[in-house]
């Protein structure tokens, strides 16, 4: 691999600005359809509910109307929505549309009209009887004695114990954390909880489904996961997978909660119901009441510790609400025990979990996918067992995070890597970042000086860890064509949800095919294409569909080598490929246009196809330092953040803007996970909030100073030495600003958000007022 | 209902219903920069300038509009390339899923007009009205003020 890099580790403007920033830029409900058709959905008014009977005929007659479905009109298929790897590891819990609601808002019918209103008009001519059942919207009561059966039909499958409304269940040991305990010196044990988060992407689901001249099933839609989308629609409905072609057009953010599959198969059904092109759109009250979710969790941690400050065993314990489905049950929790545990060292984890069934809204994949839930009861809890031992809590992390040559214990043994060979550690730029984090917030002259008066001064800090795609679990392959000017067709299957990483990708082309970055021309994530890819989660694009990219590239380029050897009449090895051109140790040289040509129309007839197909069972993690300053009004309970700065090691910045976008983007979801953002549920289980206006996330004025620094501890397994870094950022606010609110005044938030209510009450227990 | 309006230039008659939003009109003919995300006036995405003011096409009808000057993000950009504005925003990597940013250059052009030296403090607080799930605004609100320095088209580091 070259070490003078020229395309990789450039602030290059990412490829799609210029379309995006002119409001060119196609997204799904961007395009003008020849008899379009509008969708609608029926809401379940209950929490829990058989439906008796459905009578659908005064709809039907509405002129305008084309098409009313129900249970009755759809192949009653158990899936999941979560869109991950065959087969999915969540329970098959849905239908497209069933006899039962499970939560409010869950679909019960669905019409296509020519209008909007018409579709409305048609929702409310439907007639349905209901049979009203108990409903569990307390997810510590989901498994006691009585609680009624959310899944009690036989059809689905995957579910652990559906009885005891459990989708999941998961415990797991490394050594003997009871052997552990016995040799601690001191043991510290805590309980947090945490919330529902909204993803809030600002472009809703939408999907625009229409049958082809083929009549193939065509789904333009806002998705994460275009391949995994094809085949589960396939599944569900029934039909052939070569029947669906699914199209990513831009996406208007993602962060999970389109690693789903939400609005294609009602869409899919009526378009080939009705022959015409429909349109399911989610309104922004929808994505707050019927789309995902962050699951609310109750975590118990316990750590022994010696008086030295080693850790001699750690347990950490969920109870996860997943809502009405399992959707990403199993994995997300997964990872809130995978993630954190290992980032210390121990001979001896444990790690239980319980994730119940709800008739409350649905929790699912976002962003940080279960760590951010870990990390801020991890982060949170070591800083109380640093201070049991009277340890400085950074100097405590120092002597007890993972390093390099070390095994991850809980790799090989829960979540998605189960069964797999564990992780080892081959790069870690932790100490760096703790340094350089501490050094750019002023740790050492900030800590411990709250100031005078009213308003608090406080620092805290957190250290985090993620992966790079899904260890063992991970495809993506690629081809690239070369043209007569020497630029290349790049089709890939990841999708660019606004994360860059076309641009990202582009990159390692061109870097390795020495040409300019407009000479790539990308195409990603159309299910037709010479591709195909997991999708954008895990963080995986940049690393696992990157090196896909390097080796298609890698492909090419030795073709290219190799006709431009036979044109100057020279020994393919030492031939360099750079600046558009190919040259030899003697001074020759050919353009790559030349060669293009020569192998277009030449005496060669060549088409130079490179392709490229990539697995692995590495997932190395990037890792994170993260500092914040807080100010405390002890009179208020405001916490208002100063400033937060993130050391990132992200192995290899291919694109500077684009890794520092990604953290800032996550800092800023992460403040308001933090302090501000809670889906709130009423009694019997319905949305309380679904709008901005009582959903607060950070606005820009209410943003501190963000402060990113890159730190690159060169992976060997990734593209140039990339790991990820788009979800790491998220995990790390909540913790951080938690402890720097404990150093500024003195008492511990346990409970997210971090409320001016719950800061007060912690204050008023202490006595502080 | 029927209603004349000069869009980027052009002047356009329309025909409306009375409940029809400025939004929907303008996607309806064509102008699909404006974004629908909130429908509420709450987050941004929609932001048009009608008759020199930035507004959220969303909560104002297009009835409302007749007679009115409106420039969408289509028509910020001119025969000599991107607005400033624009320019800044591709330079600074203040774009992410881009679906909040036809708003948010509108309305930091607009604003810009009528301060063409704004402080950071200023132009955060212009864009309390522009949400965005991506950046967290640090690129955005730095693009802007990079958009009226020396400094539009740095950065090739």
């Amino acid at each position: 691999m070259k070490t003078e890099l020229s395309m990789v580790g450039r602030r290059a403007p990412k490829i799609d600005a210029v379309k995006l920033v002119t409001g060119r830029a196609t997204f799904t409900d961007d395009v003008e359809m020849r008899g379009l058709l509008h969708a609608k959905v029926l809401k379940s008014p209950h929490a829990h509910a058989r439906i008796l009977s459905i009578d659908t005929s005064r709809a039907s007659e509405i002129p305008g109307v084309h098409a009313v479905i129900t249970h009755r009109d759809v192949p009653r298929n158990p899936y999941t929505s979560a869109g991950q790897s065959w087969p999915e590891p969540s329970p098959y819990d849905m239908y497209v549309l069933d006899r039962k609601v499970r939560f409010h808002g869950d679909a019960v019918a669905a019409v296509a009209a020519e209008t909007p209103e018409i579709a409305e008009a048609a929702l409310e001519a439907i007639g349905v009887e209901y049979e009203e059942l108990p409903a569990v919207t307390d997810f510590r009561q989901s498994m006691g004695a009585g609680a009624p059966i959310i899944h009690d039909e036989p059809e689905s499958y995957g579910i652990y114990d559906a009885s005891r409304n459990i989708a999941a269940h998961i415990d797991v040991e490394a050594g003997d954390v009871e052997k552990g305990f016995r040799l601690a010196d001191v043991i510290v044990e805590n309980e947090f909880d945490v919330q529902y988060q909204q993803h809030t992407c600002l472009e809703p689901h939408v999907t625009i489904a229409f049958l082809d001249e083929d009549r193939r099933l065509v789904l333009r839609t806002s998705t994460q996961i275009p391949y995994h989308c094809r085949r589960m629609v396939a599944f569900a409905l029934g039909i052939p997978v070569r029947n669906v072609h699914v199209l990513k057009p831009r996406v208007g953010g993602g962060f999970g909660n389109k690693q789903e599959v939400v609005t294609e198969p009602i869409a899919a059904v009526l378009a080939m119901k009705t022959g015409r092109p429909v349109k399911l759109e989610y309104t922004r009250a929808d994505e707050f009441t019927i789309a995902r979710n962050r699951h609310p969790q109750h975590i118990t941690l316990k750590t022994g510790v010696r008086r030295d400050g080693s850790i001699v065993a750690n347990a950490l314990s969920v109870l996860t609400n997943t809502g009405p489905y399992g959707t990403h049950a199993l994995t997300v929790t997964g990872n809130t025990g995978t993630k954190p545990l290992p980032l210390y060292r121990a001979a001896n984890m444990k790690f239980y979990a319980d994730i119940v069934y709800t008739n409350l809204p649905i929790a699912a994949a976002f962003r940080g996918y279960g760590a951010p839930q870990g990390f801020f009861a991890m982060e949170v809890h070591m800083d109380e067992v640093a201070e049991a031992l009277g340890i400085e809590p950074l100097e405590f992390r120092r002597m007890n995070h993972i390093r390099v040559g070390d095994t991850d214990l809980m790799s090989a043994a829960a979540g998605e890597g189960a069964g797999k060979k564990p992780r080892v550690i081959h790069s870690c730029g932790l100490p760096e970042c703790i340094e350089r984090g501490a050094e750019a917030i002023g740790w050492y002259q900030k800590r411990g000086r709250p100031g005078d008066g009213p308003i608090k001064r406080g620092v805290g800090m957190c250290i985090l860890m993620q992966g790079s795609g899904v260890a063992g679990d991970e495809l993506a392959g690629a081809a690239l064509k070369m043209n007569e000017d020497a630029s290349f067709n790049l089709m890939v299957g990841s999708a660019d949800i606004g994360t860059g990483s076309d641009t990202s990708l582009a990159q390692i082309a061109a870097e390795v095919l020495g040409v300019p970055l407009e000479n790539i021309l990308i195409k990603s994530g159309d299910t037709d294409d010479i591709s195909f890819d997991y999708g954008a989660y895990a963080s995986s694009t940049a690393y696992i569909t990157g090196m896909c990219v390097l080796k298609a590239s890698e492909d090419a380029r030795q073709q290219i080598v190799a006709a431009a050897a036979r044109m100057m009449d020279e020994d393919p090895e030492g031939l360099l490929v750079h600046d558009e051109k190919v040259t030899s140790l003697s001074g020759k040289s050919v353009t790559l246009q030349e060669v293009a040509l020569e192998c277009l129309y030449g005496e060669s007839k060549t088409v130079i196809i490179g392709k490229g197909s990539h697995a692995t069972k590495e997932s190395p993690p990037p890792f994170v330092a993260m500092f914040a300053e807080v100010e405390v009004d002890t009179e208020t309970g405001q916490v208002r953040p100063v400033e937060i700065v993130t050391a990132v090691d992200v192995g290899r910045a291919i694109n500077p803007d684009i890794c520092e976008g990604q953290v800032e983007g996550a800092v800023a979801q992460g403040l308001g996970y933090a302090l501000t953002e809670e889906i709130l549920v009423d009694a019997d289980g319905r949305v309380l909030n679904p709008t901005f206006m009582d959903y607060k996330i950070f606005c820009a004025a209410d943003m501190p100073t963000l402060t990113t620094i890159l730190v690159e501890a060169e992976e060997p397994t990734g593209p140039f030495g990339a790991k990820s870094v788009a979800e790491i950022a998220i995990n790390g606010p909540a913790p951080a600003i938690s402890n720097a609110i404990y150093d500024a005044v003195g008492v511990r938030l346990h409970s997210l958000p971090m409320t001016p209510e719950k800061v007060l009450a912690a204050l008023d227990c202490r006595g502080e007022r | 209902m029927k209603i004349a309006v000069t869009v980027n230039g052009t002047r356009e008659e329309w025909d409306v219903a009375p409940a029809e939003t400025l939004l929907d009109a303008l996607r309806d003919h064509g102008y699909r920069g404006a974004k629908r995300v909130c429908e509420s006036g709450e987050c941004g995405a929609c932001a048009v300038i009608v008759d020199g003011l930035a507004i959220d096409a969303c909560i104002r009808l297009a009835a409302q509009s007749d007679g009115s000057q409106i420039t969408t993000v289509e028509g910020l950009e001119t025969a000599d390339g991107l607005h400033p504005v624009q320019e800044a925003f591709t330079a600074n990597g203040a774009i992410q899923c881009g679906f909040c940013i036809p708003g948010m250059v509108v309305t930091a052009a607009n604003y810009l007009e009528m301060n063409p030296q704004p402080t950071e403090d200023d132009i955060r607080h212009v864009f309390i009205g522009n949400l965005c799930r991506c950046t967290g605004y640090k690129k955005p609100v730095e693009a802007v003020l990079a958009s009226v320095s020396e400094e539009v088209g740095r950065r090739e580091d």
